[in-house]
């Protein structure tokens, strides 16, 4: 079934039967990409039918496990947008090297290819110690990666290039291991991780934080949905934080944005006024 | 997911090129002077040279050259270009979404995602015009815009400098119209 084929009551409707049956609100998601994915699914499970698919989703175990997962887009790469690492590792970390103890929180983190770089840099800068990073996300699969840290050798050549580009200056792979065709990050840059799932759609604020990193998150949201994820960064901001974004995310029409200054007129990254 | 519908009455050109289709894409925006359309724009490029592609683009009319922003409306007399490595969703209010998902075709924009997300926002409305290019990337588009009552142009394959992507669509189904490299501009304007 081609996205274009899902109509919109149907998809409408089974958003809702899913909020009431599983707790999981995808109803306010980016309706284009949510039937791309849906449409997605229908290939790689062999659906025939709409309705098939709505029956599989309510009824069968464990399907909905399935369907968070595919809904959900979970492609990222580490150092992705390098300008981005570059202006937090000169701008924003030094900042944080001055404070007694440094909270991070990467929510939507996917499989943490963005909480492995920031680990590198933070043991760069030499706050490893001192710090903390929650890592985050709606799926509980892509927490099981993070919680491994091992990502397919062929993705390292980009990472590496990416690593240097961002102004990393060590021998990139000095922090994994390379076996077969898979590498290991070292287990001590895991070992300030807390890994959890949170919704970010119902959960609440659960900490304050000195920086929180959400990239490529909002976009699978619409504006009503983006701007209370927004309310809950700024809930969970302490005084003077930053809050980051993807490089096409915007806090400019957000009730939030006055309180916030933007560091950088390219990179997408504010820090809160007080 | 509230129903919306889509307002303002004018037609929407959705555009995709690859290789060989800068110059012509170029020629056709130096060209183009009609505010009653609005076009949404797919290339493949280098990330580097895209974030230079709105001011390379940009026309001396009334008609403004952007990149497409995260739940900005489709307006007429603009030209949006997909940003760099991201598919550009439109809603079925007519805002866009960026969409970092798996490439399409080896593309990330992929032509083909674009003009999917046209033919079923804007039906009928959507003129889709596929250019030069060496990958398969648009021809699904098309057919997804013919079968919404839409019209399917391509560029005439024998002045693409590369023929594969037009030539192709007029393979896989039954395009309305060609244009030779230099009518596209024209053609543009003449749309009601
Ligand atoms: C495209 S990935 C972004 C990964 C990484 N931050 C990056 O920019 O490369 C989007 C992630 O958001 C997560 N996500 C989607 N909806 C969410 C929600 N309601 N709460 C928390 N995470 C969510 C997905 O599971 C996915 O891992």
């Amino acid at each position: 079934m081609a996205p274009e084929d899902i109509g919109d009551d149907e998809l409408a409707l089974l958003l809702n039967e899913i909020v009431e049956r599983y707790g999981y609100d995808f109803t306010s998601y980016s309706t284009a990409s949510v039937k791309r994915r849906i449409s997605r699914l229908f290939i790689l499970d062999h659906f025939k039918s709409f309705e098939e698919f709505r029956k599989t989703v309510l009824t069968e175990k464990n399907y909905i496990r399935r369907f968070v997962q595919e809904i959900t887009v979970n492609v990222t790469e580490m150092f992705r947008d390098p300008g981005f690492y570059k202006l937090l590792r000169t701008q924003v970390l030094p900042v944080l090297a001055t404070y007694p103890f440094v909270r991070i929180w990467h929510a939507g983190c996917s499989t943490g290819e963005e909480v492995y770089s920031m680990a590198i840099m933070l043991k760069e800068v030499g706050i490893m110690e001192k710090s903390l990073m929650y890592a985050t996300d709606i799926n509980p699969d892509v927490l099981d990666q993070v919680m491994k840290g091992i990502y397919p050798l062929r993705s390292l050549k980009l990472f590496s290039e990416n690593y240097i580009l961002s102004g990393g200056k060590e021998d990139f792979s000095s922090y994994y291991t390379a076996k077969y065709d898979l590498a290991k990050f070292d287990d001590e840059l895991r070992s300030k991780m807390i890994v959890s799932t949170h919704n970010l759609v119902s959960d609440r604020s659960f900490n304050e934080f000195q920086l929180i990193i959400c990239r490529n998150v909002l976009i699978y949201f619409n504006k009503p949905l983006q701007d209370k994820v927004l309310e809950l960064f700024d809930a969970s901001l302490e005084p003077r934080g930053y809050l980051a974004l993807g490089s096409k995310e915007q806090i400019k029409f957000a009730s939030i944005s006055s309180r916030y200054e933007q560091l950088d007129p390219k990179e997408k990254i504010w820090r809160k006024l007080q | 997911m509230a129903k919306a519908t889509v307002n303002g009455d004018f037609r929407v050109v959705a555009m995709g090129g690859s290789a060989g289709s800068l110059e012509v894409i170029l020629q056709a925006f130096r060209e183009l002077t009609n505010t009653r359309i609005a076009t949404v724009l797919v290339i493949h490029r280098k990330e580097s040279l895209h974030s230079a592609l709105p001011e390379m683009l940009n026309t001396k009319s009334h008609v403004t050259v952007k990149e497409a922003e995260e739940k900005e409306r489709i307006m007429p007399a603009h030209v949006y270009i997909a940003p760099a490595d991201y598919h550009l969703l439109i809603e079925p209010d007519g805002t866009f979404s960026l969409d970092y998902s798996e490439k399409v075709n080896f593309s990330r924009p992929s032509i083909d995602v674009t003009f999917e997300c046209a033919a079923a926002v804007f039906g009928k409305k959507v003129i889709g015009v596929l250019l030069s290019g060496g990958n398969a990337d648009g021809v699904a588009g098309l057919k997804a815009i013919k079968k919404a009552g839409g019209m399917c142009v391509v560029q005439n394959p024998k002045s693409a400098l590369v023929s594969f992507m037009p030539q192709h669509a007029m393979n896989e189904l039954e395009v309305d119209k060609t244009l030779g490299s230099g009518e596209i501009g024209a053609f543009l304007n003449s749309i009601q």
